[in-house]
């Protein structure tokens, strides 16, 4: 098995057997839109027009939780350092992480979205373009939650920082979310937004792994 | 550039270039303020009400080139190991956001009477109030370590990324406006600014210019000053 899926598989076994990473992200993203009908009441034309925005706001809310332990255990136990003279070079490790990351928050999220569309009353016509986008959306999500989560390492009030550095990144992707689940209602169809999504996820995968390994390059110094 | 790494021989070229960046500013600005308010005519739809541009679009303009300023020294700082760069960057971060809050403002005070609502979501409003979290996140995070190196070199990585999410955000934001609400499109001025409004315009923004180098210069000079005090009563206090 090559490091790089050797690291990924240490990630994961360690996210299922300290448990409840997941569990705890897809709970907090249920429980956040259960409380949109009581806020803005329910009735279902109401919901049906927000249920995608809903949706993928919290859906963002919900991965920014999960960021600060990408790095923060592994920084804090030392293995981070220990991780940065493998020969695996640090930017691959960067990619390895995110993606375990995102097989423990960005999947969940992605499998429970259609469920919660239905508590919304989203548009049948919505549901397909809603699981696509957020299948391209939330590894962007995870990428530029990590280097959010590699600058922060070891700074006061880590997590709240993490959520200013980070939202305003978050936008592009929550906008085309959306936009590809309201086209494709609308009769547009939502294939020219998923391919934005998918190209902003390709310039994420080249850039993110550089700037967040010079991050925890410069944490580690 | 790279001569100017060392802060003493920065000190003694900022020290002389500094009093004539603030001659240039109280010029510049006081010019254009008059300009602005006597000389400028009123326009022929929006009134007096019209002159708030002069402020407001000078901010906005310095808001986008600080951001640059930012990052060109946060770039110089990663790549030479620049001191100064370093400052350079940490100290432009609260003027940047200073000139974005400014712009968000004066547009509200203008939109109140022009459009009827102090907030539109307007494309090119939500990026410059997206501009403004960006700085916030960015001085929140270069003040967030308790050793100030590691916070200098956080916040260059921060900057950079920024620089390339900034053209992706203002298209998206471009893109998700004319999507929402095609009607709402305002446009300012209808016709190319007639050049009795545009000379005002240029020279307060010239001015806003200077201001800015000179805040920039004085900040910075005090940034070393500090370090520097630091330097002396630890030695003090080591000698002592």
């Amino acid at each position: 098995m090559s490091p790089f899926l050797r690291l990924v598989g240490r990630d994961l076994r360690l996210a299922l057997r300290q448990g409840g990473d997941a569990a705890m992200v897809v709970g907090f993203f249920v429980l956040t839109v259960v409380l949109f009908p009581f806020g803005v009441g329910p009735e279902p034309e109401l919901l049906q027009r927000i249920a995608a925005g809903i949706v993928w706001v919290t859906a963002l809310l919900a991965a920014l939780l999960s960021l600060e332990r990408l790095f923060q255990s592994d920084y804090e136990d030392g293995s981070l350092e220990v991780m940065a003279l493998l020969p695996l070079p640090l930017e691959a490790q960067v990619l390895a992480k995110c993606l375990a990351h995102w097989l423990v928050t960005g999947l969940p999220l992605t499998l429970t979205a259609p469920l919660l569309g239905l508590l919304l009353h989203l548009d049948t016509a919505g549901y397909p373009a809603l699981i696509a986008s957020m299948a391209i959306g939330t590894p962007i999500l995870s990428l530029l939650g990590a280097v959010g989560a590699a600058l922060t390492l070891g700074a006061r009030k880590g997590g709240v920082l993490l959520s200013l550095l980070v939202l305003p990144l978050y936008i592009p992707v929550l906008i085309f979310g959306v936009a590809a689940i309201e086209a494709e209602i609308g009769g547009f169809g939502a294939r020219p937004h998923l391919l934005l999504l998918a190209a902003f996820l390709v310039l994420a995968v080249g850039m993110v792994p550089f700037a967040a390994a010079a991050a925890l390059r410069q944490a580690l110094e | 550039m790279l001569r100017l790494a060392n802060p003493n021989r920065f000190m003694q070229w900022s020290g002389k270039l500094l009093p004539w960046c603030a001659i240039a500013t109280v010029i510049l600005l006081g010019v254009g303020t008059y300009m602005a308010l006597f000389v400028a005519p009123p326009d022929y739809q929006q009134g007096e009400s019209v002159r708030i541009m002069y402020i407001h679009v000078p901010s906005a303009m310095m808001s986008t080139f600080v951001y640059a300023v930012m990052a060109v020294s946060s770039a110089v700082a990663l790549i030479w190991r620049h001191p100064v760069a370093d400052i350079a960057a940490r100290e432009s971060a609260p003027l940047g956001a200073g000139f974005t809050l400014l712009c968000l403002v004066t547009g509200s005070l203008w939109g109140k009477p022009m459009w009827g609502a102090w907030w539109v979501w307007d494309a090119r409003l939500t990026s410059e109030l997206v501009l403004f979290f960006l700085y916030l996140g960015y001085i929140a995070l270069v003040n967030a370590f308790d050793e100030p190196t590691r916070g200098a070199r956080a916040g260059a990585i921060l900057a950079l990324v920024g620089v390339i999410n900034l053209p992706i955000i203002k298209f998206s934001v471009d893109w998700w406006n004319t999507l929402h609400q095609p009607e709402s499109i305002f446009r300012l001025g209808g016709p190319t600014i007639a050049p009795s409004m545009l000379w005002p315009l240029l020279i307060m923004v010239l001015g806003f210019a200077a201001f800015f180098v000179t805040l920039l210069l004085l900040r910075m000079r005090s940034a070393l000053m500090a370090a520097k005090l630091r330097a002396i009563r630890l030695q003090q206090i080591e000698a002592a």
